[in-house]
């Protein structure tokens, strides 16, 4: 699976704890789920849920900390994906 | 401050078993169709009870009332009954959903009876049990927590005055409507969203089916369930749901040419200290008429100017005794007494849910000049006979004016609670 796929499956997973819909138009890999996307900071774990869910993988409290910015994000999904 | 503000109820919405959304509830309660069905998870589970009273809530209903992200996380059947019946009761108001806007006039007092116990908790104990807590995630807590559907409401209105969960079983929902009142009477709130919920499942009903007051000899005509005054009342049927109503100061409500259902003239809130006969689980009579004088002494009226008894009458043996508190609180000749009506012999009994579905049914037949019948009631019950004439329980629906309603509902605990509304004149 590629980075561009997993961009647009994600966009998917965090569409729904986005309030500002225009927020999601140019998802590059630098926009900050919680300083940009505006996500409730309580929310990040549910999307983590919500992607170990949809990709059957399992992700360590070290590796959510890493995951600030949809970059990020992707960085760590491959590398679990890789694993499992 | 003027301590005597008008209070008046602008805005109603419901979840309740034989209907969703306040207008079929209208039409529900005229047309006399319960909402009890067999529960197959129920007879699996062996309960003796095997009936209940369960919303139908489409997805279309949901998706016109709660926010996407809501929509997605919310498996509580108590919170979601409880949004949606605030959000509608909001929106019927007149009101809409403001992200940007905070208002120190508003409060929220929605209630609930055993949040927690609803069926969507089991499967989150199965994670518990299998060592799997990171999977609970942040939506058990706040769907968990007895004030949870105000918190969920409260995200969407933004109310800055007090904003509370009361609980106090079977008592709830009435309580919540007086709580309200009073604030807005005494001058510290302009506009209060109050109601109170109910979840549903093998959980909450198996608890109560073990203490052997559910009904046991209708697994097989579910409608037939539940009769309240009936000379064969054997047990409540179960129920879930809830309901909500928008108070409001009456200058407020006019300034913005609200639609006004009902006013409240007043209500008391009282407890039988489970003493006298009270218990844990009876009523203190004594009290409880106490409760209804207040009331009424609160509201100025007489007990002969009241129109309809909605009554809390659950389909057990207590109901003739409650029928001879009412008796004995008004004093009336009997050809005064007023039309008697029990809700639940259409929905069950939604327990903490209860008061506040009820109390928007007495809003709506006020508004709609119309007093539901008593469904099967195949033959009233001798005790109630001796003490009200038959005509007074109406077993068809009857187009009337009505004036003022009379509503109470009496909790485990022995807490007790009547509310009193008038058509609004100005």
């Amino acid at each position: 699976m590629t980075k561009d796929q997993i961009k647009a499956e994600i966009k998917g997973v965090i569409e729904p704890y986005v309030m500002q819909k225009e927020l999601l138009d140019n998802l590059s890999d630098e926009i900050q789920l919680i300083g940009d996307l505006k996500i409730n900071s309580a929310h990040v774990v549910d999307i983590v849920l919500d992607i170990e869910e949809k990709y059957d993988i399992t992700i360590d409290d070290e590796s959510i900390n890493k995951m600030n910015t949809i970059g990020e994000a992707i960085e760590v999904i491959l590398e679990k994906m890789k694993k499992d | 401050m003027s301590l005597n503000k008008r209070v008046v109820i602008t805005g109603l919405g419901v979840v309740a078993p034989n209907a969703t959304g306040k207008d079929a509830f209208e039409q529900a309660l005229r047309e006399m169709k319960s909402g009890i069905a067999k529960i197959p998870t129920l007879s699996e589970h062996n309960l003796g009870c095997q009936i209940a009273g369960e919303p139908e809530v489409s997805d279309a209903y949901k998706l016109s009332l709660l926010p996407e992200l809501l929509n997605k996380m919310l498996d509580n059947h108590g919170v979601i009954y409880g949004c949606l019946s605030g959000l509608e009761a909001w929106k019927d108001a007149g009101l809409t959903v403001d992200y940007d806007k905070f208002d120190p006039e508003l409060g929220i007092i929605y209630g609930g009876g055993a949040l927690s116990m609803d069926e969507s908790i089991g499967p989150r104990f199965d994670l518990v049990n299998a060592g799997q807590v990171r999977k609970l995630g942040t939506k058990t807590i706040t769907q968990s927590m007895n004030s949870g559907v105000s918190a969920y409401l409260n995200g969407m209105l933004g109310a800055g005055n007090r904003v509370m969960s009361n609980s106090s079983a079977c008592s709830t929902g009435t309580e919540a409507a007086i709580m309200g009142y009073e604030l807005i009477k005494s001058g510290k709130a302009k506009r209060m969203l109050c109601g109170s919920s109910e979840g549903k499942g093998k959980y909450i009903w198996g608890a109560f089916d073990s203490m052997r007051v559910l009904c046991r000899d209708s697994n097989d005509n579910p409608t037939f369930g539940s009769r309240p005054m009936s000379s064969t009342s054997s047990g409540f049927v179960p129920g879930a749901g809830g309901g909500a109503l928008v108070l409001e100061e009456l200058d407020t409500a006019l300034a913005r040419g609200a639609r006004i259902y009902a006013e409240i003239l007043g209500g008391d809130v009282n407890s039988g200290g489970q003493r006298m006969g009270g218990s844990m689980t009876a009523p203190n009579s004594t009290a409880v008429q106490a409760c209804i004088k207040n009331a009424i002494k609160e509201a100025g009226i007489t007990p002969e100017s009241i129109d309809l008894i909605s009554g809390h009458l659950t389909s057990t043996m207590a109901d003739p005794i409650e029928l001879n508190n009412w008796v004995e609180a008004l004093s009336v000749p009997a050809a005064d007494f007023p039309l008697v009506n029990a809700t639940k012999s259409m929905i069950g009994h939604c327990i903490a849910g209860a008061g506040s579905i009820e109390l928007v049914g007495c809003a709506l037949q006020m508004h709609g000049n119309f007093v539901h019948g008593n469904l099967n009631i195949e033959e009233l019950h001798p005790e109630i006979l001796k003490i009200i004439p038959a005509e007074k329980i109406p077993t068809a629906t009857v187009e009337t004016n009505l004036n003022i309603v009379a509503k109470a509902n009496f909790g485990f605990g022995d807490v007790n609670s009547c509310i009193i509304l008038r058509k609004f004149s100005s």
